[in-house]
């Protein structure tokens, strides 16, 4: 562990660092793939509402020996429709139906007595509308909405609204993404999927702000310095955060892929892995936008404005200058084994040392002796 | 989520431990309640524990053919599911079954005579004006039979009600502009009564206490009175006959007047006073429809005769149109300026009019107690159901998702668990001991709290609500770690341990709480807006954010600032998590002091 001590506190001093917003154009190339992937997996695919949305017929079978798959086939056969067998701990059978009406219901309940080898009358069938009307849905979009509005405004205030918009594009992305695996993994839409997008839109926004609120407090005084870009100090706020970003996921992810794998493993298919799938890729997802897309976008919006811009200027003329008199500004560092890939990056911001233990030069404000350089 | 703000550097160092032991008595106390409430694990949803099941058939009135058909059904559905879920943490489902039945399942542990009330009263509210009233008496002379049989609790409202006119105090929907308020501004508009001390109720609600039904004002030994023809609506020679021959003391008579009514035609109706006497009445066409009624509440009155009410507020419409009839009835001679409250057929009190009111308010008083009052103001507020039911069965259900689900989710979540914990005490050494204590209590918090809310406010715990749970251990242990990192960061710099503790609070302390915010934010808006299991995700993803921040504030805190004073953490052993050396500090500036090997027991770690 003590190299990772060390290492973190490396990043913490900037001395090693990866070049996240550098390479921005990657990250936003990956995310733009994987949410186009997601699209086009929602228009072909489309997602199975469950039937708590759509209603259908629930058949409760007692014990047998058939197979699950087996008896999803037999169901399709019988009812013409999209059906999923579930075998539970017990020995049972639990099949949902979509979109089934009475008639077919007793034709479907007595081809799956023939074929389970069970009696008709012991599997219990229910006709059921949806429990989530859509009065539910729509109060739902309409919560989700207002929330948005409401999260913009507040973090426009806290920070500025060009992180408020970065935080809500990497929201509406992780968000993509994670209805997009639904609709690729084919699972059903449940109320357990629902809930667990709920959590991630939580979640998401929590660990951007965490990622934001570092990096307000180091561009702070930017404007008084020439010696860092915005996008420098942005991407040494990701790396500084960067072994609380990780831990933190790790932390996050853990218990849900205890229950994702572990759970599942357990029983199959069922309302836990259709929660924890969700949970699984959107906390992912959450972490990854955080430190990948929300932070660069905010130095991308950074840019564009007059006072960045002047500043990037007087920092790279004064780099120039310095490259002139001969004094190199790069010393190379080990790569940080950050992300998913950890190629040999030079540093992006490259003190010899830490910040603070530069002598400090230049700087006569804010001393109680009020020396002036 | 207000800290208490404290001075930089001051934090809660003074007297941590004083916060400590508040925490853990907190805990206790929690506990102790809990163990004395007799409910010691939390209420679980129908998913994880069943419940109950009650089958509600819609009934096909005459003279209402296509009635039952899916929008109705479904209007029906949403009605019931608010009425069932006033809250939305009770985690009850409502849903169709076949074509004219509706389904409602109400987890184990909620007072199912109670919903079977709720969800079966039709709650179709009307205002009619008052052409007849008599008081009835069986004609036959015969037994005074049904009141006893007849629990319905809207026989127990004799009424004394008064429309409370008056300025609202909150408006929600521009009540404020439009005609019908003349008397806004009026602080003091006169009541509706004969003894007018008009006096403000907390809400701005003028009222008074009318005399009961027996008081001369309403008389009652007027039983040769014909009806008067009233000019707003003449009641046919049919309907004097019918009123003439009205038994309302019979129960069967009582359901069969009700049949097949229009709020568009005249009606008789009966109506029990305050002391169980029935009265009957004919009654012109609906003036105004419950539909118009926006929200009602149940209100204690304080003032005159002290009681439990319902208060109504109607919107900008029924504003309007009440304010019509109580103009039209104003002056009239009684029983004609009289208007009956009508409910579900029964008439459940006749206030008279002395003026027009026009602030958009009506009340219903008699005698309700408590929880009356609050099902009525809540079966108001959710509106009438477009149809009438029967109840068809009641049965309990048993887990929809079996017990083997819940199970293995608290195996993984448990095994998740023990995996943070190893990965905590991996990278953070002792440090993860405090951690690890934090969690506990954390999880402690929310479990004895969640128990507590089931008896008081029906929360039940469903499948999705236990993994959020889980989830939230995550988020929760984000605050320690974000803690952590910033006392390192801060050892890096080459401070010794306990100036670096508190240093690192006030600024991990501000990215805990906006971060922590933004969650509380999605789960107040949610709660606020959205109805059913959402409501419910929204209530426990609230109280796990609240938790993690006092948790945080006050035990996590002061817990690090004690263990900062002992030896083992200050003095940077190797199994501290909080070593220099292993931490990468540049030999500091000032001198640290490291004991190289230091007689302080190392603690035992176990994960």
């Amino acid at each position: 562990m003590s190299k990772l001590g060390n290492l973190g506190a490396r990043l913490y001093r900037g001395e090693v660092g990866y070049d996240f917003v550098g390479k921005r154009k990657i990250w936003y190339g990956i995310s733009i793939l994987i949410t186009i992937t997601a699209f086009v997996a929602l228009m072909v695919r489309g997602l199975h509402m469950g039937i708590e949305f759509e209603g259908g017929a629930v058949f409760n079978t007692p014990k047998t020996s058939v197979s699950a798959a087996k008896a999803e086939e037999i169901a399709e056969e019988a009812s013409g429709h999209q059906a999923i067998a579930q075998r539970l701990g017990n020995d049972t059978l639990r099949i949902q139906i979509s979109g089934v009406d009475t008639d077919k219901s007793d034709h479907i309940k007595s081809e799956l007595a023939k074929e389970l080898d069970v009696k008709a009358d012991d599997i219990n069938a229910d006709l059921v509308g949806p429990s989530w009307g859509d009065q539910i849905a729509n109060k739902a979009w309409q919560g989700l909405a207002i929330f948005m509005i409401l999260v913009v405004i507040y973090l426009a205030i806290a920070f500025e609204w060009r992180m408020a918009l970065a935080a809500l594009i990497a929201l509406i992305h992780d968000l993509t993404i994670t209805v997009g695996v639904y609709a690729l993994v084919g699972f059903e839409v449940t109320p357990g999927t629902v809930i667990g997008l709920l959590t991630i839109l939580g979640y998401s926004l929590y660990d951007t702000v965490v990622v934001f609120d570092s990096l307000k407090e180091q561009s702070k005084d930017l404007a008084k310095q020439t010696r860092f870009t915005y996008s420098e100090v942005a991407n040494r706020s990701i790396n500084s955060t960067l072994v609380r970003s990780i831990n933190t996921t790790v932390v996050a992810l853990l218990p849900v892929a205890g229950l994702l794998f572990i759970g599942g493993g357990f029983l199959g298919a069922g309302m836990l892995n259709d929660i924890s799938l969700s949970l699984f890729v959107g906390l992912a997802a959450g972490a990854y936008s955080s430190i990948f897309i929300a932070t660069p976008l905010v130095a991308d919006f950074k840019e564009t404005d007059p006072q960045m811009k002047a500043l990037k200027k007087r920092v790279l003329a004064k780099r120039r200058a310095a490259a002139a008199k001969g004094e190199s500004e790069e010393a190379p560092a080990p790569a940080a084994e950050a992300g998913e890939d950890a190629e040999d990056t030079p540093a992006v911001v490259g003190p010899r040392s830490g910040p603070r233990a530069q002598p400090v030069r230049n700087r006569g404000r804010g001393r109680p002796s009020g020396k002036r350089r | 989520m207000a800290a208490p703000k404290k001075g930089r550097r001051q934090g809660t160092q003074g007297k941590p431990g004083r916060t400590l032991v508040f925490i853990l008595i907190a805990l206790v106390a929690l506990t102790g309640g809990m163990f004395l409430s007799g409910h010691t694990t939390p209420r679980l949803g129908i998913d994880l524990a069943g419940g109950t099941s009650i089958t509600l058939q819609a009934k096909n009135e005459p003279g209402q053919k296509n009635a039952i058909n899916e929008t109705n059904m479904n209007t029906a559905v949403d009605i019931i599911n608010k009425r069932v879920n006033g809250l939305g943490v009770s985690e009850a489902e409502v849903q169709t079954q076949g074509s004219e039945n509706i389904i409602v399942n109400i987890p184990k542990g909620t007072n199912a005579k109670q919903a079977r009330e709720q969800v079966g009263t039709t709650a179709q509210l009307f205002f009619r004006p008052v052409i007849a009233r008599q008081p009835s008496a069986p004609v036959d002379g015969g037994k005074d039979k049904g009141d006893k049989g007849d629990k319905d609790k809207k026989d127990k409202q004799g009424s004394s009600p008064t429309p409370g006119a008056g300025d609202k105090g909150t408006d929600k929907d521009g009540d404020k502009d439009g005609k019908g308020d003349k008397s806004k501004d009026e602080s003091t508009s006169p009541s509706p009564t004969p003894t007018t001390q008009g006096r403000s109720v907390t809400d701005g609600l003028k009222d008074e206490p009318t005399p009961s039904g027996k008081s001369s004002d309403k008389p009652q030994d007027k039983k040769d009175e014909t009806p008067k023809p009233d000019p707003t609506g003449d009641p046919s020679a049919k309907l004097q006959e019918q009123f003439a021959k009205l038994d309302c003391t019979d129960p069967k008579v009582r359901t069969k007047i009700k049949e097949g009514v229009k709020p568009s035609d005249p009606v008789v109706a009966c109506g029990k006073d305050s002391d169980g006497n029935w009265n009957k009445f004919i009654l012109g066409p609906s003036e105004v429809s419950g539909k118009e009624v926006d929200d009602a509440k149940a209100v204690f009155d304080t003032t005159g005769a002290a009681g439990w009410k319902v208060t109504m507020d109607f919107s900008k419409t029924g504003t309007k149109q009440f304010g019509e009839i109580t103009g039209k009835l104003a002056g009239k001679q009684s029983p004609q300026n009289e208007f009956g409250i009508v409910m579900d057929g029964e008439v459940v009190s006749w206030p008279f009019v002395q003026q027009a009111l026009t602030g958009g308010q009506a009340e219903i008083s008699g005698s309700f107690d408590q929880d009356e009052a609050k099902d009525l103001a809540n079966i108001l507020s959710y509106g009438a159901l477009p149809l009438t039911f029967k109840e068809q069965s009641v049965t309990t259900v048993s887990a929809a998702l079996g017990g083997e689900q819940l199970h293995a989710g608290l195996i993984a979540g448990a095994i998740g668990l023990a995996l943070v914990i190893i990965y905590l005490v991996a990278y953070y050494r002792g440090l993860a001991l405090i951690a690890i204590a934090s969690l506990g209590v954390s999880a402690a918090l929310t479990y004895t709290i969640m128990t507590l809310l089931g008896p008081t406010i029906k929360f039940a715990l469903n499948l999705p609500a236990v993994c959020g749970a889980i989830v939230a251990i995550g988020i929760t242990a984000d605050s320690f770690i974000v803690y952590f990192e910033r006392i390192r960061d801060e050892i890096r710099e080459g401070r010794t341990l306990r100036p670096a503790v508190e240093r690192a609070w006030p600024r991990a302390r501000r990215t805990i709480l906006v971060s922590d915010f933004v969650s509380f934010l999605a789960a107040a808006v949610l709660f606020v807006v959205t109805v059913g299991k959402v409501q419910g995700f929204a209530f426990t993803l609230g109280l796990t954010t609240l938790l993690d921040v006092v948790v945080v504030f006050f035990f996590t805190k002061p817990l690090m600032t004690i263990m900062a004073r002992k030896k083992f953490f200050a003095g940077g052993h190797k199994w501290s998590g909080l070593d220099p050396k292993r931490l990468g500090v540049t030999p500091p500036l000032r001198r640290a002091r490291r004991a190289s090997a230091p007689a302080a027991p190392v603690d035992p770690k176990e994960a």
